[in-house]
């Protein structure tokens, strides 16, 4: 991969430091340990970053900092084009698969040439990178889903989804955390919510983490749910991350 | 019962909005935040609080809002709309008020604000803001999320919205003079960032016309109509953020410019980004509205925000006595029968 990077400005308060133009492991890292220097040395006049696919938006107060010299400062910031980000975190969360709640499963089995069990087997056999938060509160983008599985999506979106719903299209697979228009395709369920609502709000997962799928009944999932929904369900990372401090 | 205002009917949309949530759009969470923060700000310099207190947002068509404490004191500005102050919520007829002041409100007496004209918003301050605890350091409505401002929704017919104050500060009301809420000729841009995903003459296109706001904008996005802009390789781009003003050209070429309750990211390529400066202006332009684009640098750009902030900080600089009594403006009231002979002390 190359070492390029482009900083575009995005109006006067915003730059975007893009690293590619498609979705790549390797630029995420990229973005991922830039974000992470920015967000560590907090350079004069920044007010947040957002890391995203293939790059990140660093907002910032041009009364501040000009944006020459917000640019300047990002390319003494930027990480090796080698670098390996930490890894984040390990998660290993709940989705019931049941054609219950999953009306898609059957026809993506059926484009993919497979049967709905071996769909499940693979979406669930893969360690998911979280590239970016984005769209909805919590709302984690995974990749990449097995190239068998890839497609586009659905003609029609549907006007609503339930939250908790696991849908996927493309290369990407999603639980997307509130009810919502979504023109994916529904394999499952999660019990798990993303995004932590109440006074105090927080999302579950970060970039950078990693996510695996454990299938559950559809009994099993009911009994989450009703976990998740009297605030007794407790997610914690499967295990400490590689090279975490003891 | 604690101080608070009532809501006797909401509006179209009326939200709690303050200057935004910002730091926690890496968790997909909206900035948010008034459409036209000079306009909120000035209405909480009519209503002696500090600039990003949370206020009322009042789209379309407003709320008829009853006191239900000893004494409260609101404010408003933006929007033009016909205010009237009503001895209660009941009453057909009432004193009516301009806009750009303030006005106090004895227990049980009402506003009742009308549809709005002119401008896209008009904000509704109180005096000492309301007991609404912030969310991620915010109080505005977050509709999308849920969260943020009252129940994270626009408000409803019987919300009782509690007050920090239970009664108003002894003071005469103010007026605030002078304050050009004209959106600029042309709104101003920052090419990009995928100025690159289009042809010299669909930039120069975007630059020339004249568009139209259309119905279905929102506070997410404001949708325009006119000659369309073409690609130049294709309209799908890889998903990433969208800043404050991008205007993105989806596949029909018909630009959306993203306004505060705008997705934190994206996929369609951005043309152009309009500046911090001419944002509020953008936030009150009304569905109907012609407007047009062009390019500045940005040396030009923190030129405009520096005489933004000027303005916003000589606010309350502007503010006068209101002198509802004076011999100009009580004759009025009464040609116009609006009063029945008694113009209240206290305006």
């Amino acid at each position: 991969m190359t070492s390029e990077y482009r900083i575009l400005p995005a109006g006067d308060t915003a730059l975007v430091v893009e690293f590619g133009e498609q979705i790549d492991r390797a630029v995420s890292g990229r973005v991922l340990a830039l974000a992470r220097r920015l967000d560590e040395s907090r350079p004069a006049g920044v007010v947040e970053t957002v890391p995203t696919f293939r790059s990140l938006m660093v907002c910032f107060d041009p009364l501040a900092v000009s944006a020459d010299a917000l640019a300047a400062r990002i390319a003494d910031l930027m990480p090796p084009a080698q670098s390996v980000e930490k890894p984040g975190r390990v998660w290993r969360l709940p989705a019931c698969y049941d054609a219950h709640v999953a009306p898609d499963l059957e026809a993506v089995a059926a484009a993919a040439g497979l049967s709905p069990r071996d769909v499940v087997e693979r979406h669930s056999a893969t360690a998911y990178h979280v590239y970016m938060l984005g769209f909805l509160p919590g709302q984690a983008y995974l990749g990449d889903v097995p190239a068998e599985l890839a497609m586009p999506r659905r003609p029609t979106p549907r006007p609503r989804i339930r939250a908790g719903s696991l849908a996927m299209t493309s290369t990407m697979t999603c639980i997307f955390p509130l009810e919502t228009p979504c023109g994916w395709h529904i394999v499952g369920r999660s019990p798990v919510p993303l995004w932590q609502g109440g006074p105090r709000p927080q999302a579950l997962l970060r970039p950078g983490d990693t996510v695996r799928f454990a299938p559950v009944s559809l009994r099993e999932y009911e009994r989450l749910a009703a976990r998740a929904a009297d605030g007794t369900l407790e997610i914690r990372p499967a295990e400490a991350p590689l090279g975490a401090a003891a | 019962m604690t101080p608070a205002l009532r809501v006797v009917a909401p509006g179209m949309l009326t939200t709690v909005q303050d200057l935004g949530r910002t730091g926690f759009q890496h968790l997909g969470v909206a900035v948010g935040g008034a459409l036209d923060p000079v306009s909120l700000q000035a209405a909480n310099a009519l209503a002696g609080n500090p600039p990003g207190t949370g206020a009322l947002e009042v789209a379309y068509m407003g709320p008829t809002l009853v006191a239900e404490a000893d004494d409260v004191r609101l404010a408003f500005a933006g929007a033009d709309a016909a205010i009237a102050l009503l001895d209660d919520e009941d009453a057909a007829d009432g004193v009516r008020l301009d806009g750009m002041r303030s006005v106090r409100l004895r227990r049980g007496e009402a506003v009742r604000i009308g549809s709005l004209v002119g401008a896209n918003v008009l904000y509704v301050a109180v005096e000492g803001g309301f007991a609404i605890a912030p969310v991620l350091g915010s109080v505005s409505t977050y509709i999308r999320g849920g969260f943020g401002g009252w129940h994270g929704r626009a408000l409803m017919a019987g919300d009782r919205l509690p007050l920090v104050r239970e009664s108003a500060r002894a003071r005469e009301e103010w007026r605030l003079d002078g304050l050009d809420l004209r959106p600029p000729p042309r709104i101003r841009v920052i090419a990009g960032p995928q100025d690159d995903y289009f042809s010299d003459r669909a930039i120069a296109t975007f630059c020339a016309s004249d568009y139209t706001v259309c119905a279905g904008s929102d506070r997410m996005g404001m949708r325009l109509g006119g000659p369309p802009i073409a690609h130049l390789r294709g309209f799908n781009i890889t998903s990433d953020a969208i800043a404050p003003g991008a205007v993105q050209i989806p596949g029909n070429g018909q630009p959306i410019v993203l306004l505060a309750d705008r997705q934190t990211t994206g996929g369609y390529p951005k043309i152009a980004t309009v500046i911090s400066a001419d944002l509020p202006a953008l936030g009150r332009l009304p569905i109907g509205a012609r407007i047009g684009f062009t390019p500045i640098t940005l040396e030009a750009a923190a030129a405009a925000r520096r005489a933004l902030l000027a303005e916003i900080a000589g606010l309350p600089a502007r503010i006068v006595p209101l002198r509802v009594c004076g011999a100009d403006i009580a004759p009025r009231l009464m040609d116009r029968n609006l009063i029945s002979g008694v113009v209240n002390a206290y305006g």
